[in-house]
C-alpha cells in the first residue's frame, strides 16, 4: 500500500444555490480542487461522487458519468464511480478514491460529494432523508431523522443527565465557527435562546438543533504521496481511513446513546495512523443534529461517556480559547449539510487547516486532524486521520 | 321466522375509541343553546374515533377482545367472518378479510362485508347463525363497527358516533343461545348516503314514526308473537339507540321498563354508533348476565329494517373468562375530551393540505 | 391508475398485524422483525429460524414528540414515536397512542393496538399495523 495524499481541495458556497443545478455544483467543485491541485484534465484516472439521492431530489441516477461528461472527461472515458451510503457518501467515496491510490490501481483521483436538495419540498426532504431509515420497519412507522436523533438525545439525557442547554451549546458553538466561514451556509452567530427558543422538530430537538437543507460540493485530488511534492509544498496525507457499518435500524442495537460504528471507525483509523485521540488537533464531526456531535465526541474518545455536554458547554471545543477545536467550518450545523458532500467538506476543511489556509478559523499549529462523517443513524460511519507535511 | 337450536353466541368483544365531544362543545359552535340538539335526543356526549382509527381497526380490536375470552377455539375453524358497517374505509376492499388475517382466521373461510344503515352488524350474526345452524362452518365471526359522520351543523353531528363489537357464532359451549331471530324490512328511504357522498342526508322527522318505530315495534311484537313472550319475561332488552330518546320510547310502547333498557343503553354517553349500537349495547348486557337471564336485543337500520333476537344466556357464562379482555364499562372509564377544532380536524372536517 | 406502493408493505403485512418475528431455534435470541440470520449463530442459525409471535408487551426505551412528519402521517402530527423494550427481546419502532406527551415517561409498560399506520395518498392503499398504548388503558389481560 503506498501513502495516500491531498493535493488540492475545493468546495462551492453551502446553501441554497437557486442558480445551480447538481452538476454545476460537481463540476464547480471539481474544478476548484483541480485548480488547487495545479493538475490537467488529462492527468486524471478516477472519479468518485458521493451522492445520496439525485435520484430522489431530481429524478436523475448515474450520477458519475453524468459529472464526468459536463466535467468536459467523457471523450477520456475514465473510471468514474458514484457512492451511496446515506449522508456518509462523501466519507465512503473518500475511502474507495483512497484504496484506489494506495493499492496503485490509479495515480490521480478526484473524489468529490454534491447534493442538490433545494429542488424538493421541506416535507419532500423529511421523506427523502428518512429513506436512510430501515424504510419497512422505521421510517413506514413514522421515523423521520429528527426524530430518531430526538429519542437517541432523550436516552442521552436519561442516562447521563445531558441538557437541552449543552445540546444547544453544540449550535451555538458552530454558528459561532460558521459566522468566520465565507462558504458556510450560516454566517450569523447565534445565542443559547434563540436555539432553545425555537420550535420543536421531535421533542427535545429544535430546529437550531438540526442541520439545514443544502445545496454543495466539495472535491479532493488525491495521488500516491511520492508524487505529491511535485505539485504542492504542502501535501496532506491520509493517515487512516475507515469505514464501520451497524444495523442499520436504531432499534436493534444495544445501544441508544453511543453509535459503535463511531468507536470502530475511529479506533481502526488511529491504530492505523499510529496516532492516539490526544494526537488530534482539530476535528470535523457529524453534526446533523446536536445530540450527534455530543456522542460523537464520546464515542471517538475526546471525552468519557457522558460528559460531552458539559465539555462542550465549557468551551473545550471552541475556536476561541479551546483546547481542540470541533467542527471550524461550522459544521453541518452552520456550514449547511448537502448529504453527499458532507464526509468531503469535512476533509476539505481539515486539509485548509493543516495547511494554514483557514483564514480567520486557522487553528494554529494544527498538524493532526480527524473527520467522522455518519450515514443514516449509525448504520455506516467512515473516519478520517490527516496530517500535514 | 328463523329459529336455530343450539346456535349461539360463544364470545364476543366489544371496542370505543377514547375520545369524546360534549354534546355542548358542539352546539357552542353553531350557535345553539346549552347541549343544542343533543340535548333533545338525549345524547350528552359521543365517542370520535382517533386519526388513526377507522371501521377496520375497532372491528380488529373487538374481533382479538372476542378471540381472547375463548383461547380454546383455535381460529382457523372460525369459517365465516363479516364485516357490517355503513363506513367501511375502503368502497372497494373488505374490511372482513383484515380482520380475519389479525385473528389468524386465513386462509379457509369465507369473508365479506356488509351493509344495512345501522343493522349490517346485526345482518352479520344472521349470517353466521345460519352458517353454523345448516352446519356448514364451526365458527362465524360477526362484527359491527362504524366511524360514522354528521354533517357539520346537522343534527346528526350530535350522536354520529364510533364504536364497534364483535361475536363469535357457533354451537360448543355457547354463553347466550340465540333461541330465534325475526326480520321485518321494507323499503322506507329514511337516512341514506349516495356513492362518493361525504355525509349522509335523512329525512327529518320522517326517520321517526314510519321508519324507527314502525319497523322496530313490528318485528318486536312478531318476535313476541313467534316466541310467545312479552316484555316482563326478559332480564334485559337493548334496542337500536340512534340518540337517547328514541329506544326510550320504543321501549316503553312495547312494555320494556327503564330497568331493563339501563344496562344496554349506552348513547347517551357514547352517542350513536350505527352498525355497532345493539352490538356493543348487547356486549354490556352480556358483561353483567348471568345465566338464565333473557335478553331482547332489536337493531334497526335505515331504508329499512329491524332485526329481533331473542337469547338466553347459558350456564356456561359462569365459566366463561370475561376478563381476558376489557369490558364495557372499562372501555367507557377511560376517556379524553375533544374541542370542536380537534375533533373537526380528527374526522377531516378540516383539510390537511401539509 | 396504477399504484404499487402498496405491495412492498404486502410481504410484511402478516408479520406486522400480528407480531410474527423468528427466533433463533441454536440460541434462541427472538428477533422482531424478522431475520433469517441470527446475529450471535450466523451460518448456525440458517434453517433455523422459526416464526416466533410476540405477546404485544413492553415498556418505553425512549419517545420524542414529532412536530415536523412525514406528510403521510397528516393529522396524526403532532404523534409520539418511541422504541419499545418487548418482553421477549427485541426492541420496536412504533407511535404511542392514547396517551398525551407529558405523560409519557422512559420505562412505562405498554401493550399493542392495531390502528391506522398511514396512507401515502388520499386514494392509495390504507397500511394498518401496531402502535403501542399505555397499560392504563384497557387492554388484554397478560
Amino acid at each position: 500500500m503506498r501513502d495516500v495524499a491531498i493535493v488540492g481541495a475545493g468546495t462551492t458556497k453551502f446553501g441554497e444555490l437557486w442558480n445551480d443545478s447538481l452538476r454545476d455544483i460537481g463540476i464547480q467543485a471539481g474544478f476548484a480542487a483541480i485548480q488547487d491541485a495545479k493538475i490537467e484534465s488529462h492527468d486524471i484516472d478516477a472519479l468518485y461522487v458521493g451522492n445520496m439521492a439525485a435520484g430522489r431530489y431530481i429524478a436523475q441516477e448515474h450520477v458519475a458519468a453524468l459529472i464526468t461528461d459536463y466535467s468536459g472527461l467523457s471523450s477520456r472515458h475514465i473510471s468514474a464511480t458514484r457512492v451511496e451510503a446515506a449522508c456518509a457518501s462523501g466519507g465512503v467515496a473518500l475511502h474507495n478514491a483512497y484504496l484506489a491510490v494506495a493499492s496503485g490501481m490509479y495515480d490521480t483521483v478526484v473524489v468529490g460529494g454534491a447534493e442538490k436538495m433545494t429542488d424538493a419540498t421541506d416535507a419532500e426532504n423529511t421523506e427523502i432523508l428518512a429513506a436512510s431509515a430501515d424504510a419497512q420497519w422505521e421510517t413506514f412507522f413514522g421515523a423521520t431523522f429528527p426524530a430518531l436523533f430526538a429519542m437517541m438525545a432523550r436516552a442521552h439525557m436519561q442516562e447521563h443527565g445531558t441538557t437541552r442547554e449543552q445540546m444547544a451549546q453544540v449550535a451555538v458553538k458552530n454558528h459561532a465557527h460558521g459566522a468566520l466561514n465565507p462558504n458556510a451556509q450560516f454566517q450569523k452567530e447565534i445565542d443559547l435562546d434563540t436555539v432553545l427558543n425555537a420550535g420543536m422538530v421531535a421533542d427535545p430537538l429544535g430546529v437550531f438543533d438540526c442541520s439545514p437543507i443544502s445545496d454543495g460540493g466539495s472535491a479532493l485530488v488525491l495521488m500516491p504521496l511520492e508524487k505529491a511534492l511535485s505539485h504542492t509544498k504542502r501535501p496532506v496525507i491520509i493517515r487512516g481511513s475507515t469505514i464501520a457499518t451497524d444495523t442499520l435500524g436504531l432499534h436493534a442495537r444495544p445501544k441508544l446513546t453511543s453509535m459503535a460504528a463511531t468507536k470502530v471507525a475511529g479506533q481502526r483509523a488511529l491504530t492505523q495512523a499510529k496516532k492516539t485521540i490526544a494526537d488530534i488537533h482539530l476535528a470535523e464531526l457529524h453534526d446533523c443534529f446536536t445530540i450527534a456531535e455530543l456522542i460523537a465526541l464520546e464515542d471517538l474518545g475526546f471525552v468519557k461517556a457522558g460528559e460531552a455536554g458539559a465539555a462542550v458547554a465549557e468551551g473545550r471545543f471552541h475556536l476561541k480559547g479551546g483546547q481542540m477545536p470541533v467542527n471550524t467550518s461550522g459544521g453541518l450545523k452552520a456550514r449547511g449539510h448537502p448529504c453527499g458532500a458532507t464526509g468531503i467538506a469535512q476533509v476539505v476543511e481539515a486539509v485548509f487547516q493543516l495547511q494554514g489556509r483557514a483564514g480567520a478559523r486557522q487553528v494554529k499549529g494544527a498538524t493532526t486532524a480527524l473527520t467522522h462523517n455518519v450515514g443514516g443513524s449509525g448504520a455506516t460511519v467512515t473516519v478520517h486521520v490527516l496530517e500535514a507535511t | 321466522m328463523i329459529s336455530n337450536t343450539g346456535v349461539g353466541i360463544v364470545s364476543y368483544g366489544a371496542y370505543i375509541p377514547r375520545y369524546r365531544i360534549a354534546a355542548s362543545e358542539i352546539a357552542k359552535v353553531w350557535g345553539a343553546e346549552g347541549e343544542g340538539m343533543g340535548g333533545g335526543l338525549g345524547v350528552h356526549a359521543k365517542s370520535v374515533p382517533g386519526p388513526d382509527e377507522d371501521v377496520i381497526t375497532i372491528s380488529v380490536e373487538a374481533g382479538r377482545y372476542a378471540m381472547a375470552r375463548v383461547p380454546w377455539v383455535d381460529p382457523q375453524r372460525i369459517g365465516a367472518v363479516y364485516v357490517g358497517s355503513e363506513s367501511h374505509p375502503y368502497a372497494v376492499k373488505p374490511s372482513a378479510t383484515i380482520l380475519a388475517e389479525c385473528v389468524a382466521a386465513c386462509p379457509d373461510l369465507t369473508a365479506a362485508d356488509f351493509e344495512f344503515a345501522c343493522k349490517a352488524g346485526t345482518a352479520a350474526i344472521q349470517t353466521c347463525m345460519g352458517l353454523v345452524g345448516s352446519g356448514m362452518i364451526d365458527f362465524g365471526l360477526a362484527v359491527g363497527a362504524d366511524t360514522s359522520q354528521g354533517a357539520p351543523g346537522d343534527a346528526l353531528e350530535y350522536s354520529a358516533s364510533a364504536g364497534g363489537a364483535a361475536f363469535l357464532i357457533g354451537r360448543d359451549r355457547v354463553i347466550a343461545t340465540i333461541d330465534e331471530t325475526y326480520s321485518f324490512t321494507t323499503d322506507t328511504p329514511d337516512f341514506w348516503r349516495r356513492e362518493g357522498a361525504e355525509y349522509p342526508t335523512h329525512a327529518g322527522r320522517f326517520s321517526g314514526q314510519p321508519s324507527y318505530f314502525r319497523h322496530v315495534t313490528e318485528c318486536a311484537n312478531r318476535l313476541f308473537k313467534d316466541r310467545g313472550t312479552k316484555a316482563s319475561d326478559y332480564t334485559y332488552a337493548v334496542f337500536h339507540q340512534p340518540n337517547g330518546k328514541f329506544p326510550t320510547r320504543a321501549a316503553q310502547t312495547l312494555g320494556f321498563t327503564k330497568e331493563q333498557i339501563k344496562v344496554g343503553l349506552l348513547a347517551p354517553r357514547i352517542g350513536n354508533t350505527y352498525s355497532g349500537a345493539v352490538p356493543v349495547g348487547l356486549s354490556a348486557i352480556l358483561d353483567v348476565a348471568k345465566p338464565g337471564d333473557r335478553i331482547f336485543a332489536i337493531a334497526y337500520g335505515s331504508g329499512a329494517g329491524s332485526d329481533g333476537f331473542d337469547i338466553t344466556v347459558t350456564d356456561e357464562i359462569a365459566s366463561y373468562d370475561r376478563a381476558a379482555a376489557p369490558t364495557v364499562d372499562q372501555l367507557l372509564a377511560h376517556t379524553q375530551d375533544l374541542t370542536y377544532a380537534t375533533y373537526a380536524k380528527f374526522r377531516g372536517k378540516v383539510r390537511f393540505q401539509g | 391508475m396504477v399504484q404499487t406502493e402498496g405491495i412492498r408493505y404486502w410481504r410484511d403485512m402478516r408479520a406486522r398485524y400480528n407480531l410474527i418475528g423468528r427466533r433463533c431455534g441454536k440460541c434462541s435470541r427472538v428477533y422482531f422483525p424478522a431475520r433469517s440470520i441470527c446475529l450471535d449463530c450466523h451460518r448456525h442459525s440458517i434453517g433455523k429460524m422459526d416464526p416466533y409471535k410476540l405477546q404485544g408487551r413492553g415498556t418505553v426505551s425512549t419517545f420524542t414528540i414529532v412536530h415536523d412528519g412525514d406528510p403521510r402521517f397528516g393529522v396524526q402530527v403532532p404523534y409520539i414515536l418511541a422504541l419499545i423494550q418487548m418482553e421477549e427481546g427485541p426492541r420496536m419502532t412504533a407511535q404511542l397512542v392514547d396517551i398525551d406527551p407529558p405523560q409519557v415517561t422512559i420505562g412505562m409498560r405498554v401493550h399493542t393496538v392495531f390502528r391506522k399506520i398511514g396512507t401515502v395518498h388520499t386514494e392509495g392503499v390504507i397500511h394498518y399495523g401496531y402502535k403501542f398504548a399505555p397499560d392504563s388503558m384497557p387492554h388484554l389481560r397478560a
